[in-house]
């Protein structure tokens, strides 16, 4: 079980509030994703979560049980870190051991976990190395190996991905969802990029400056963000945003319009612009169309044989449909 | 682009470095040498240098006038004593700079290290006072103290410098694991600690075992290290090279010697957290 619930939950560092009350549950078995840019305290609130940090007010509770007060190894939690904090000193087998160690488990039931896990994480040719000795994939499995062994009510990642290339990120990325799939714990997992959010949560958190702008799970996040932080933070390339006279048509200060919500063509649409620098993603292309007369650079995604080049004229037409509206304190209408 | 080193230059470096490196040396082999020879070469002029009746005189003289023996013994005590009460002392006080440190922590630090500013001749009548009131002149408890605190801001930086090396989250990841402060400190820090440990109990034994001012000054012949044994063979009776160069040999032997075989530590702990 791993069920947890956080109750008006407070965070200062002397006189600044970093985390002002918040309320927040997360279901047992779900894939929770804190993402928000870098200083928007989602690391803390994981801490917090952790016990490494100690709350400022409100309560924590795991189960039905008031955590608030209890040292990180009695939450019965396990926590993957950013730079995988491996025991330098220690082999892999000693590593992922160590827990079950410190928990008085018998050597028969440690040895039997412990190549359990290896296995499953393909480490079971690395037991005898060091930490030293391994790539960064391998030492990030080893720390996510060192955190399933002792089968915690709740998984904590801190950004684990973020040190490692992005061809092993995809690769992990895939490893972990698939993990949660056949473990079915509850995973609590920070990240300030939105693309991993969206493609590993059930439910994803967006912060802002400790504040919870919105909990939803991905697609009702893209479909309907409740305000403009959110939109232009979930989906990549951005949002493109639209104020003035264009937007009072729609009855809003500002309107939000997705890149792949925007039709292209070289004669005709509602808004004539210039293509300037196009990036070829092989299956889509971004242009970024300039002088539209509505402000910043759009952001438009086509099909990848679109064959405008630098310089030319474009006609963009918004799906009507798929624009978002927004007032003047950026809430959605 | 990384620079190109010819041969030739190459040649020409490791020339250099070895000049520089004997220069370095000269003093000490000159003072192994002169301890080889008899009085009247030790003194000759112009001075000869290996082309000279090697003789084991100064040497059985020496061992015969001073009991060698004691002196190693209280050097030995004292170095290794001071160092182990040091180590005790700054152990603690570094972990807890290093790993909760407070808004004064970087205060506290640099004012330790201005008492090594302090001239050591400047606290030597409260000192020399004190401790002939508590009767503690020519006795080794009263060295290991005193050496323990000249050394002690040393050996607290180094060791402050080695625990912050080691990363926060390590230890955060022990807690997660489960482990208590004991098993903390126990099975993660100072395995991780070690080499630092090691390499500044080694500096200190040597920086105690060369300390000259108080060793010499608190004591007489009871407590009286190798330094006071070197400082015996010079003025009093005029000067007898000979027999000053093969004290000094037998004095500085053991710890050149130490030195030798925990090179690698020694200029590991010198160079820590220099270089990442």
């Amino acid at each position: 079980m791993g069920r947890i619930t956080l109750d008006k939950v407070t965070k200062r560092f002397g006189d600044v509030e970093v985390i002002p009350p918040l309320d927040l549950t997360i279901e047992d078995g779900e894939f929770v994703v804190f993402v928000g840019p870098s200083g928007c305290g989602k690391s803390t609130l994981l801490r917090l979560i952790a016990g490494l940090e100690d709350v400022s007010g409100g309560q924590i509770r795991i189960d039905g049980q008031d955590a608030t007060e209890l040292p990180p190894a009695k939450r019965g939690l396990a926590m993957v870190f950013q730079s995988y904090a491996l025991y330098p000193h220690m082999t892999v087998r000693k590593n992922i051991a160590f827990p079950l160690k410190m928990a008085k488990m018998d050597q028969a039931e440690i040895d039997k976990r412990v190549n359990n896990a290896a296995s499953v994480l393909n480490l079971t040719n690395y037991l005898d190395r060091r930490p030293g000795q391994l790539s960064g994939g391998q030492r990030q499995r080893v720390a996510i190996g060192r955190s399933i062994v002792r089968e915690p009510a709740a998984f904590l990642f801190d950004e684990p991905l973020s040190n490692l290339d992005a061809a092993l990120r995809v690769g992990m990325r895939l490893e972990i969802s698939e993990l949660h799939k056949r473990l079915e714990t509850t995973m609590i997992y920070v990240t300030h990029d939105q693309v991993e959010a969206m493609t590993m949560a059930d439910k994803i958190v967006v912060l802002q400056a400790g504040v919870i702008e919105q909990v939803g799970s991905p697609l009702e996040l893209y479909k309907s963000p409740k305000n403009k932080f959110v939109a232009g933070f979930i989906g990549s390339p951005k949002m493109n945003f639209i104020e003035g006279q264009e937007a009072a048509k729609y009855d809003a200060h500002t309107i939000g319009i997705r890149p792949e919500h925007l039709a292209a063509s070289a004669t005709e649409g509602a808004w004539k612009g210039t293509v300037g620098v196009s990036e070829h993603l092989g299956s889509d292309t971004f242009l970024y169309v300039h002088d539209t007369g509505l402000g910043e650079a759009l952001t438009v995604r086509v099909s990848g044989e679109f064959n405008l080049r630098h310089g030319d004229t474009v006609y963009l037409t918004p799906e009507a449909d798929k624009i978002h509206r927004f007032n003047a304190e950026g809430l959605s209408i | 682009m990384a620079r190109s080193v010819t041969t030739q230059q190459k040649a020409i470096n490791t020339a250099l470095a070895w000049a520089v490196g004997l220069l370095i040396f000269f003093p000490i082999l000159w003072t192994i040498l002169t301890s080889f020879k008899t009085e009247g070469q030790a003194i000759s002029d112009p001075p000869v240098f290996l082309f000279f009746d090697w003789t084991l005189e100064n040497y059985r003289v020496v061992q015969e006038r001073s009991n060698y023996t004691n002196f190693l013994w209280n050097s030995i005590f004292i170095s290794v004593g001071s160092t182990l009460l040091g180590l005790l002392v700054a152990i603690p006080a570094a972990w807890s700079m290093a790993f909760t440190p407070s808004k004064r922590t970087k205060d506290i630090l640099m004012w330790m290290l201005s008492t090594k500013m302090l001239p050591a001749v400047g606290v030597l009548y409260p000192i020399y006072i004190g401790a002939a009131k508590m009767g503690l002149l020519d006795s080794r408890t009263a060295l290991v103290i005193v050496i323990m605190l000249i050394n002690l801001p040393i050996i607290i930086w180094m060791l402050y410098t080695y625990f912050r090396e080691i990363p926060g989250e390590i230890l955060e990841a022990a807690r997660m694991d489960g482990a208590s402060l004991k098993e903390e400190i126990v099975y993660i820090l100072t395995p991780m600690a070690v080499p630092g440990i090691a390499s500044t109990l080694l500096l200190n034994i040597i920086l105690a075992w060369n300390e000259a001012f108080w060793t010499i000054n608190l004591t007489v012949t009871k407590a009286a290290p190798l330094t006071a044994f070197i400082a015996s063979y010079s003025s009093p009776e005029g000067l007898f090279y000979a027999k000053l160069s093969a004290a000094s040999t037998m004095a500085i032997a053991p710890i050149l010697i130490m030195g030798w075989f925990s090179q690698k530590q020694l200029v590991r702990g010198l160079t820590f957290g220099a270089v990442k």
